[in-house]
């Protein structure tokens, strides 16, 4: 069984809620950072010269990722794997906590923007690899830990003005380095890691929360508080926005940081560092060379 | 037992069949329980993925199976 007892962060099921909800209100342009993220995927994929057996777009925002893999003729199948039923295009519901795919049945899997609310990362990580052929590729981005820390530190500040405490309103988000580590612990061979901060501003806090509930992105907290907001919390956080991260034609600054991860499946063929003890030149003998005796040629 | 059931690998349907809201057998064949990783069987009148060590019975709604242990229904 793959259930966990660890503690629950994120709401899945009001997530899945989130998403349909968003879908039935489109905004335009609120997914510019997908957009993003889409364009670096066209980036990351060029390279890649081999054609894919079977593809799987997956998690909330599945579906742009397969037309481009689509679009590149980068795998011979693609299917999208949608976490909530009514996703157009959608060819199966599944829940990035609990996936539902045979293990060594699939080539590349694709996950934009999503998997910053799962609960068990690790958990998830291990799962894609376990379902991914030797030599498969796992594509990833998802929002990173310095995303929102403006909206965070704002609604935390007035929160502890007005009631004297503070409950979770944006949620945790992972570092870089963290995911590098999570990769390697989840069996993958050659994970690199990169990020890329994007700083948006927008005129009024209600233009930021109208791009997140477009997003399907408002607290998806499992521990967020039941009771309405109260109104005064918001506006007193608008304030503290505008004080503390706003530019000085008055726009307000919000961060988005967007990891991105790649690893493979383990295989043969890949390279690998060599067993302790293989060498056959001497470091000392290396470091004695002309390239390297001279501080003058180094970097050369 | 559930009535009708046959193992995924039988009969494959023609793809025309997705149109009708019927399964695409060869995405059957990627798909293992979410909770237990073990097979499912097809069971193609009530249209379910049964999971027999989850006792759990995902749907296919319009050829689409929903893969969610919480939308998933209890079997003895």
């Amino acid at each position: 069984m793959t259930e966990t007892t660890a503690p629950r962060l994120f709401d899945r099921a009001l997530l899945r809620r989130r998403r349909t909800r968003a879908r039935a209100a489109p905004r335009p342009g609120a997914d510019f950072l997908l957009a993003r993220v889409i364009d670096d995927l066209g980036d990351r994929l060029a390279p890649v010269l081999r054609r894919f057996a079977t593809a799987v777009d997956l998690g909330l925002a599945a579906g742009p990722a397969a037309d481009l893999v689509r679009a590149l003729d980068k795998a011979e199948r693609v299917l999208v794997a949608a976490i909530d039923p009514g996703h157009p295009g959608g060819d199966l519901i599944a829940d990035e906590e609990a996936l539902p795919f045979a293990p060594e049945s699939l080539d590349l899997v694709l996950s934009m923007l999503s998997l910053q609310f799962v609960d068990d990362l690790p958990g998830t990580l291990v799962q894609i690899r376990r379902a991914l052929r030797p030599d498969g590729l796992f594509l990833a981005s998802l929002f990173g830990g310095a995303t929102l820390f403006e909206l965070r530190d704002a609604l935390m500040s007035a929160e502890i003005e007005i009631t004297g405490g503070a409950g979770p309103r944006v949620a945790p988000f992972l570092g870089v380095r963290d995911l590098g580590g999570l990769l390697h612990r989840a069996g993958f061979a050659l994970p690199v890691t990169d990020v890329d901060r994007v700083v948006v501003r927008y005129g009024s806090l209600l233009d930021l929360f109208a791009d997140l509930r477009a997003m399907g992105a408002t607290n998806p907290l499992h521990d967020r508080a039941r009771r309405p907001t109260p109104r005064a919390l918001f506006l007193r956080a608008a304030e503290i926005y505008a004080e503390r991260h706003a530019d000085p034609d008055g726009r307000l600054r919000a961060t988005f940081e967007i990891v991105s991860a790649s690893g493979w499946a383990p295989h043969e063929g890949q390279q690998k560092p060599l067993k302790p003890g293989s060498a056959t030149a001497r470091l000392a003998d290396v470091l004695k060379s002309p390239g390297y005796a001279d501080d003058s040629t180094r970097g050369e | 037992m559930i009535p009708g059931e046959s193992p995924v690998t039988d009969a494959a349907p023609p793809p025309e069949d997705r149109q009708r809201g019927r399964i695409d057998p060869k995405l059957l064949e990627l798909l293992v329980c979410p909770l237990t990783k073990a097979r499912l069987d097809y069971d193609a009148d009530r249209q379910e993925l049964v999971s027999r060590s989850a006792r759990l019975a995902y749907p296919i709604r319009d050829g689409i199976p929903i893969m969610l242990p919480d939308e998933a229904r209890p079997i003895d």
